[in-house]
């Protein structure tokens, strides 16, 4: 059973979403999918200052098995990526909450929080998924 | 109806994560293939393959027709020596890649892969026809590989006497029938190691003992990226029936000699030979950051000169690598393109892995 921390918003791509309370929020993907994908050993993160459309690839993990894009859950600008992931991109497999987190997104339109699933949700569709 | 393997219990109390290969319910990891794949490398791993085709051939006309059917001489054997080979069309395309061992007198034994099941067996009794040799599949055992620098002796470990006796003095790609046993040292990893054919009964009582032994297991995951270090083709993917051994690097399991033994696929490969424009497999090593993947394209000097046909992460050498199908000419820095943009890669001969240590530094 894989672990879905109740205070992160997440999307139907397996993205999740940490309100920074600031106006920003931070990105990294959920435990369900870093299990499904197995070990990373390579991470594209976007370029610090560029812009990301909500539903748009911007960022590939990859594993051994297969690429898999990032599809940024919300609209804005990238402010920070997660430099450590270039050497050590096993952060995803390890702590995807957290050490593993991949980038920090300023948002233009915060509203768009309100579109995301919440743990409850989420933990739903992965149960109708498995069916 | 997904088949399973006699140690399918095993891969499920070990926690195996199972997939359908060929119709076979296989593990492709048990938690994590790189920690595998490191184990192999740095010790010893164990691999189930039982979904592998087993054949034995048998009649004063398994020698005969073995030099028809297949590219390598088994003239090349001596008893108890194993032959890597291909198996050829009339047009020199590749029905399947194998090893055949030499039991004994009019005795051989062949593995052939479990994707290619059907076709194979449907051209082997083909081809068979005007022979006097009988052909039986093994149905009631396991295959399994222990591969690693310690896997013979963790092997010998749990071995009584005579078949320990037995595989100690085996050399590199000979195999010894023993007692219930056929223990084949052979692999698919670059690593030292045997391939132990056991009755299906038998089968879990040795993995058991093997992994008390401290051989751990290793899944078909780990089994591909070790391959692939080890610059092994593999069947469907770097290779098939739309292309010859002289472009899958596998020229050297051509016999042409003697000249008079005719090979299916001979006259085909002979017209092919001296072709120019005849394509060859490479090994790329990507210089920067990243992963190779299949059938990305490949470009030399800005015009594009072939793609890759397996390519992965290496987790020795912690960069991407692959096997690519390219023009003739094709050396030194090539790039490749991967998600629009072009990056470098060096063109080396394979094998990047060998035996624990690195082909090339970077």
């Amino acid at each position: 059973m894989s672990n879905i921390p109740s205070g992160l918003k997440y999307s139907k791509s397996h993205e999740w979403v940490e309100d920074m309370g600031d106006g920003s929020v931070r990105v990294g993907i959920t435990d369900h999918a870093q299990a499904l994908l197995g070990d990373m050993v390579f991470v594209e993160v976007p370029e610090n200052g560029s812009a990301v459309n909500q539903g748009e690839e911007c960022a590939v993990v990859e594993s051994v098995k297969a690429a898999s894009d990032v599809y940024s859950p919300l609209t804005g600008e990238v402010i920070e990526v997660n430099e450590s992931l270039a050497d050590t991109p096993e952060l995803i497999n390890q702590d995807p909450y957290g050490a593993g987190w991949i980038m920090r997104i300023q948002l233009s339109n915060a509203a768009e929080l309100e579109e995301l699933l919440d743990a409850d949700d989420y933990g739903a569709m992965l149960a109708e998924d498995e069916q | 109806m997904a088949r399973h393997t006699p140690l399918h219990e095993e891969h499920l109390r070990l926690g195996g994560k199972m997939v359908d290969f060929a119709g076979w319910e296989m593990p492709l990891h048990y938690g994590s293939q790189l920690d595998e794949h490191n184990r192999v490398r740095a010790d010893a791993g164990m691999f189930d393959v039982s979904h592998m085709t087993i054949l034995d051939l048998r009649g004063e006309g398994a020698a005969p027709f073995l030099r028809r059917l297949l590219a390598n001489d088994i003239h090349r054997l001596a008893p108890g020596k194993a032959l890597y080979s291909c198996m050829l069309r009339a047009d020199g395309g590749i029905i399947d890649d194998l090893i055949v061992y030499w039991l004994g007198e009019d005795r051989y034994r062949m593995v052939v892969n479990a994707a290619t099941h059907d076709k194979d067996l449907a051209w082997i009794q083909a081809q068979a026809q005007p022979f006097a040799v009988t052909i039986a599949e093994r149905c009631d055992d396991a295959l399994i590989a222990v591969q690693g620098p310690s896997a013979r002796e963790r092997v010998h470990a749990v071995l009584d006497d005579g078949a320990r006796r037995a595989a100690e003095t085996l050399d590199p790609f000979h195999a010894t029938e023993t007692g219930a046993l056929f223990i084949a040292r052979t692999g698919y990893t670059g690593e030292d190691g045997y391939e132990i054919l056991v009755p299906a009964g038998d089968a879990a009582a040795l993995w058991r003992a093997l992994y008390n032994a401290g051989v751990r297991a290793a899944g078909l995951g780990a089994r591909d990226t070790l391959r692939l270090e080890a610059g092994m083709a593999l069947y469907g993917t770097d290779m098939d029936e739309t292309v010859s051994p002289l472009e899958s690097g596998l020229g050297w399991t051509v016999a042409w000699e003697p000249a008079e033994r005719d090979f299916i696929g001979r006259q085909a490969l002979e017209a092919k030979r001296d072709d120019p424009g005849l394509k060859k497999l490479v090994g790329l090593l990507l210089e920067g950051r990243g992963v190779l993947r299949g059938h990305q394209p490949v470009y030399w000097n800005g015009k594009e000169a072939g793609e890759i046909t397996s390519g992965s992460f290496s987790p020795f050498l912690k960069k991407g690598i692959a096997l690519a199908r390219v023009d003739s000419g094709v050396e030194g820095r090539c790039e490749v393109e991967m998600r629009g943009r072009r990056l470098s890669a060096l063109v080396v001969r394979p094998p990047f892995v060998r035996h624990g240590k690195a082909c090339y530094k970077m």
